[in-house]
């Protein structure tokens, strides 16, 4: 029987949702750079302007779930980065507490930062 | 009865030069990975400015008082060196992306026998797309 060289859990969870995130991703960040470099130039970025886009719920709540898919996927990329290059034991408990912990911090602060740009707090 | 493989260790990036197609196509998809997740940290940072902004705290762009958004995010886009770090990050974004669907068409099986023409296509449209977004980039910045 060949060896299997990934780092997931066949079948896993995290494996499922590393793909669903990245199908979102290819999506959601093609249009994001597009959208702010080439329709408006990111030199040309205004808070007034940036709370027009974000005062459009469809835009909010894809900026929101765009930062919750790209967290995840980069976090859990590191993650399992770091289980392929052999971290294992409590190292390897303690990299996945340190990298939640960063996740869901960043996933605090973007959404924190969406909601005064959207004018909701 | 499937055959077994011995791929040797490839994390073990002292063997590079034995590296082919595939294992080129891993490395770089790692290293720009690493690049987005660091960018997306950073990015949240300097967009938190809003707060500040909201809150009404302002400061001196070109001799014009201007919020504290605006001001941080114009201000680093009048660096030239930002802009050549955002040239980097979309070729970074786009080679993952392009890298990325071939990895979603390998997890499907589908062109399996082609992975690494799609590799090298991959890199080729990350230059062309890199190379053609760089007066949109640079346009209106001097050195």
């Amino acid at each position: 029987m060949a060896e299997r060289y990934s780092s997931f859990t066949p079948g896993g969870t995290a494996w499922f949702l590393q793909r669903v995130t990245a199908a979102f991703l290819i999506v959601v960040l093609a249009f994001h750079f597009f959208l702010l470099h080439f329709v408006n130039h990111a030199a040309e970025v205004t808070f007034m302007g940036t709370q027009q886009r974000m005062d459009h719920i469809g835009y909010f709540l894809t900026m929101v779930l765009f930062l919750v898919a790209g967290a995840f996927h980069g976090v859990n990329g590191v993650y399992n980065a770091l289980v392929n290059q052999g971290l294992s034991g409590t190292p390897k408990k303690v990299v996945l507490a340190v990298l939640s912990l960063a996740g869901l911090a960043l996933v605090a602060q973007g959404t924190y930062v969406a909601l005064v740009m959207a004018e909701m707090i | 009865m499937s055959q077994s493989y011995n791929r040797g260790l490839i994390e073990d990036f002292g063997r590079w030069k034995e590296f082919s197609a595939g294992m080129w196509a891993w490395i770089f998809h790692k290293f720009t990975g690493w690049m987005l997740i660091g960018y997306l940290f950073t990015h949240i940072a300097v967009l938190s400015s809003a707060i500040a902004a909201a809150n009404g705290e302002t400061m001196m762009l070109a001799g014009e008082q201007v919020n504290a958004y605006t001001g941080t995010i114009q201000g680093l886009e009048g660096l030239f060196i930002v802009r050549i770090l955002e040239v980097g990050l979309l070729a970074v974004a786009v080679f993952h992306i392009l890298n990325g669907i071939r990895l979603l068409m390998v997890d499907l099986g589908i062109g399996l026998t082609a992975q690494d023409k799609s590799f090298y296509a991959s890199l080729v449209l990350t230059g062309a797309i890199t190379v053609a977004s760089v007066p949109t980039f640079l346009s209106g910045v001097g050195l």
